[in-house]
Order: C-alpha cells, then structure tokens, then sequence
C-alpha cells in the first residue's frame, strides 16, 4: 500500500537530507568465496544508544551459492520528488541487490522486520540477459525512469559491451536496455548522473573476462582496462562524449557527481596509474559546451620491500595505493578516499572542488603496513579500507575491507579477513570509533562489500532541488 | 452556466492547482535551479497552457457531443468512462513518468498537456458540463448556432477552470519559492492522485446517478 504523506526519508534537498535522523541499521553485502556458503545481507546495529552496537543482529542469507554479493541499492529514493513525473508515496522498503557473479538480482523487502529483511523477488540472469543483453550486473540507482542498473558484461555469449538495464520500479521486471545510443562506450563499471541537467555519466572497468579471474598484468600493462568517462544525454539516453582521462590511468571506478543538483560537478576514482603505480582522483565539469576533467588528488605509491609484496605486485618494489571506492558527502564538503593497498583512508576538504585539501587521514590494514584497528591493537588487518559510506549528516563514515573475491586473493593471498570499521567525521576530527569494529568471526566467514545505510545515505539519493 | 456550476468549476480549478504534481512545483524547481523567481512566474503561464489544452480538448469534446446527442446519452457514456477511469486510477500502481529538467517553455506546456491528461483533469469537469445548468447556452437556433455555442462554452468552462487553477498554482509556486520552502512537502503533500482518483470516481458517479 502506498502511503498517503512522502516517505519520511524522502528530501526535496541534499540541505534538508543533511539534517535528516542518524541511521539505527546498516546493510551489508558480504559472499562467500569459496561459493560454499550462501551470500548474505548482514544487517549491523549502528544504533550507539543500543546494547548490540557494532555487532551483526541480522542475516538474510540467499538461497543459491556463488552470487558474489558487491553493489545494491534502494528500490525508491529522493528523486521521487523530482518534478517532472513527483510520485512520493511509494516507500524506500525494498534493497535491489545484484550477484555480480552469478547475475542474479535479489529484491530484498526490508519493511515488516528490519533486521531480517526477506527476499520477495528474484531476478533470474536469463531474464537480463533476453531482455537487456546485459550480465554481471552491479550499481543499481533509482531514477527517473526507473531502476537503473549498471552491468560489467553483455549476454548470451558475448562478454561485452557492458552498460545499463532499465528495471521497472514497481514489479522490478526487467525493462530492457537503456541505451539508445551507446556510441564508443564498450567498457562499465559505475553509473550516475546530473539529474537536473538531464546528463548521465559513465565509468569503465573491464568486461568479464577481463576481471572475474583476477587482474590481468598483460591487460593492465597493455592498458586495455578501462580509461575514459562517458556522458549521456538522461533523456535521449545517447551518449554525448567521452573524456579519456588518458590510457595510463587504469580504471576508471567509482562516480561521485555533486549532490548539489545546481553544480554540474563530480569525482572519479581512478585505480592505478600504470606509469608509476600512483592512484588519482579526479574532477569532472563543464568546460564551455562541453565536458572535461582533471586530476586533483594524486596519490603516491610507496616503495616496499619486493619480499614482502604479493607476487602480483612483487617485481615493482613497491605499493600501490589502488583508489578503489571514493563517497562524497551529502554537504558536498568532504571527499573520502580509499587506498586499499596501502591500508589508507583520507579526507578532503573539497569546498573548493579544483583544489582538494587533504583533511585526515587513517591507517587500517594494508598490504604491507597490515595496521590493526584501535579496538583490537594486537590484531593486524588484512585488505584495506575499500566501500566506504558516509552517513547523510556527514558524521559517520564506515568502512570495509573486501574488494572483488579473486583480487582480494592476489593482493592477499594469505587471505583478506573481514572487517568493518565506523570514523567519526567532524570538521576537526577524523578518528576510529573504539566501539565499533565487527570483524574475524562476525561475518561468519563471509567478505563483507557495500554498506547501504537505513533511510539512504551518501551515495543512494540524487536531488531535484538545492 | 449557473452560480452552482461556476463554483464547481473554480474549484475543481483550485484542486488542480492545488496538486504539486500539476506543475506548480516544476516552476519552483526551475526557479530554484537558476534562482531566479522570473523563472517561476515564466513558468506558469506554460503550464496553465498545457493544462487549458488537456482540458479543453474534453470540454469541447463533451459539450459539441451533446448538442448532437442527447445530453443524457452522453452523461451515461461519460460517466462510467469516469468511473472506470477513476478506479483504474486508483487501483493502479503506475504513475506517470517524465524524464528530464532542461525544458523549454513549449516543452513545460507539454509536459503539462501530457501530465493533465493522464491524471484526466478534464474528464473530472464532467458533472459541470452535463448538468443541466450547464447546457449550452443561448437559445435554439439549430444544429451549426448549437455547435457554436456549444464551443464558446467549452472555451468557457476552460477558461474559468484553468483561471482558478493557475491562480492557485500561481500563489503556492511563489509563496513556496519566496517564503515556505520545500521542506513543506515532506509534511504537507499528501497522496493527491488517490484523492484525485476517488474525485474522478466521484465525478463519474454524480454525473450517472444526476441523468439516471
């Protein structure tokens, strides 16, 4: 039944979603590797007051082996407000939760117990694949014209190009393909948009063959993963252009667009620079007619003894920081970044978005480093902080250390762990919350991926209003 | 047209209006995207044309029908096409789906056209234009003069209709804009496409229940 007032976690503005309640539950993905064990959504108390704080209360396994768990999403979110077609009395109650491996999508209801959400739905991968053409689904954003659901792979024995599935937000069947004009675009990997500019922007990773095996050194040196940002036109769903970031610049992940929906702005994480094994970020604009970017955060790699360093790194001698997820808060103010190979979480202030400044930063895990948490000092961490999720009123980020199962394994073949870790983030402070720290035993062996945090957060909700 | 029929139209005018998803709170969305209240106030006027349009359409539709077919014919027909529309409407889980912001003007207009039709805002003025205060006016000159002035008041039910609804639009677009902000919406926007269904079930039920 819908409801007869917008759903409470409806916000006309990223102002008004600053100020919205501290989130009581986290979402998170976390699959077995080893695909012996089903995957699960653990659901984690982040409510301080309570006496189960920082513990998994909840699992909703699934009922097949093999899905790999990764990115997942609200059926509904603030753009329900959105003028053109305003349809705020449906509820965010249902997580879209894609197997990246297995092409599978889960409609997860979350409503009657919160912390035992119910499958209701499964999408089968024939589904996607007769209807878009699409496997290996991935980011799933709630937009205009439904679900927009990113995928890595084409279907029906052909391993590319990737792009986007249209899914129906009310039966969540799947719709079909969403391009009408893909233009160059071959390579995906993250999808969002402009939404009050009618612009859709792309990132590229690799096709299936490119990365479900782990990464691929030839591939890499070769310069074959993805490079390039592509631009789509929302409404006419063509693509406009593409800015090649340059091909040293490999992979090109995750997409950050300012919440602010007047700017015409955003981030890009790119992994490794194959010049000199640094990672980057870089910003996204508008440059006269059209788009441009450039890079604004450089991060160094750090010289390391070859003996210490997985064999897939081993011959550089040294560490490389690996940017693999970046989230940007609702306020438009903080840009967090992670470095999963060196173990690294920064901050920047990215008030003036051409000129970031670094704001905080915090060691965890690593490949080298190995940094234990503060709750557990004796402890050293493997993996690193990767999906990071900041809460919308900018105070609490949180962290895990899964990255992709088979690059987990060669970047710590000793094994990756599992860990969750929670920052708190005020304007002078950055530091780990001693209380929070699930890990080992908690996830029951499972990797834990995304967070998707109770009534949105910082990467689930666009704006129509500023 | 009596006092009675007037009243109706001016607010089934003012409930249209009422509605954000009519168009006032695209006009606040565009005015906020450039702040600029300009945009507001240039924004309405397309709006209520698209409305009037979509509106229109049906009023000239209902009233030339019935100065060839027996008005009651034409109350029967119409009122369970309303009814049926009105629960379609109601039991329906679809809603309407635009995408895109960056409209021109003429494109706002049909934004409005399509948005208006496919919630029926015409159709619920049925009752209006059946009743039979509301026949055609002037006297029997017949069939070209009855077409005729079945016309004008077609153009008339649509004027004062799209008047009282752009006046309403009008004031809650600028007192939004200027002075409540969005953050009303959260407490105030109650689910008017259910009410406007039930309105359209209404409309239908009263124009049959008035001709049977």
């Amino acid at each position: 039944m819908a409801l007869w007032k917008p759903d409470p976690t409806f916000y006309a503005s990223p102002r008004d979603a600053a100020s919205a309640p501290p989130e009581k539950l986290a979402y998170v993905a976390a699959f077995d590797r080893a695909a012996e064990k089903p995957d699960a959504i653990a659901v984690l108390d982040v409510d301080p007051d309570s006496g189960s704080y920082g513990t998994v209360v909840g699992w909703t396994d699934l009922p097949y082996l093999g899905d790999e768990l990764h990115h997942f999403g609200w059926n509904a979110c603030s753009s329900a407000l959105c003028p053109g077609s305003p349809h705020p009395h449906v509820e965010r109650r249902y997580l879209i939760v894609p197997g990246l491996r297995s092409s599978r999508v889960y409609v997860i209801d979350t409503k009657d117990d919160p912390t035992a959400p119910k499958i209701v739905k499964v999408v089968e991968p024939d589904e996607l694949a007769k209807r878009a053409g699409y496997s290996r689904p991935h980011t799933v954003h709630c937009g205009p014209e439904g679900l927009y659901l990113t995928a890595l792979g084409g279907a029906n024995g052909e391993d590319g190009p990737g792009g986007i599935a249209l899914l129906d937000h009310t039966s969540f069947d799947v719709l079909g393909r969403w391009e009408v004009e893909r233009g160059p675009q071959y390579l995906a990997y993250d999808a969002w948009w402009h939404i009050a500019h009618d612009v859709l922007v792309t990132s590229e990773w690799g096709t299936p063959s490119m990365v479900e095996d782990g990464v691929v050194g030839e591939l890499l040196l070769g310069r074959e993963y993805g490079h390039a940002l592509n631009f789509f036109d929302l409404r006419k769903r063509k693509h406009i252009q593409t800015v090649d970031l340059g091909d040293e610049h490999q992979m090109v992940l995750e997409l950050r667009p300012a919440h602010d929906p007047t700017k015409l702005y955003g981030f890009a994480g790119v992994v490794v620079n194959v010049e000199d094994l640094s990672a980057s970020v870089w910003l996204w604009h508008r440059d006269g007619d059209s788009w441009a970017a450039r890079k604004v955060i450089t991060v160094p790699a750090e010289p390391a003894d070859a003996a210490s360093l997985p064999p897939v790194i081993a011959p550089f001698g040294a560490v490389p920081p690996l940017i693999t997820d970046i989230d940007l808060s609702v306020d438009d103010k903080w840009l967090y970044v992670s470095c999963w190979g060196t173990g690294e979480l920064k901050r920047y202030d990215v008030s003036d978005p051409f000129n970031p400044v670094e704001a905080g930063s915090v060691r965890i895990g690593g490949i080298v480093h190995r940094t234990p948490h503060p709750a557990a000092p004796d402890l050293p961490l493997a993996g690193g902080p990767q999906m990071v999720e900041v809460s919308r009123d900018g105070e609490r980020v949180y962290v895990t250390n899964s990255l992709y199962g088979s690059w987990d394994d060669q970047f710590f073949p000793d094994g990756v762990g599992a860990w969750m870790a929670k920052l708190d983030s005020t304007p002078d402070k950055f530091t780990f919350d001693e209380r929070f720290f699930p890990h080992g035993d908690a996830f029951r062996g499972l990797r834990p991926h995304q967070t998707r945090l109770q009534g949105g957060d910082a990467s689930s909700d666009s704006y129509c209003y500023p | 047209m009596n006092d009675g029929s007037l009243a109706a139209l001016v607010a089934l005018g003012a409930f249209h209006g009422v509605n954000p998803a009519m168009g006032w709170l695209f006009a606040v969305a565009r005015g906020l995207q450039e702040r600029s209240r300009a945009l507001v106030l240039q924004s309405l006027p397309a709006i209520a044309a698209g409305h009037a349009a979509s509106v229109g359409v049906v009023a000239i539709l209902i009233t030339l029908t019935r100065s060839v077919v027996a008005t009651r014919a034409v109350a029967v027909g119409g009122g369970v096409v309303l009814v049926g529309f009105g629960l379609w409407r109601l039991l329906s889980r679809r809603h309407f789906r635009w995408v895109g912001m960056r409209l021109s003007l003429r494109q706002l207009a049909g934004w409005s056209f399509l948005m208006s039709s496919a919630h029926g805002a015409g159709l619920m003025l049925l009752p209006v234009l059946t009743s039979s205060g509301a026949a055609p006016a002037g006297h029997d000159h017949g069939l070209a003069s009855a077409s005729g002035s079945a016309l004008s008041t077609g153009v008339f039910v649509t004027a004062v209709h799209t008047l009282a609804m752009f006046a309403v639009a009008g004031a809650i677009a600028v007192a939004v804009y200027e002075i409540v902000g969005l953050t009303i919406l959260r407490r105030a926007w109650f689910d008017l496409d259910r009410l406007w269904a039930t309105a359209l079930i209404t409309a239908g039920t009263i124009t049959l229940v008035t001709a049977l």
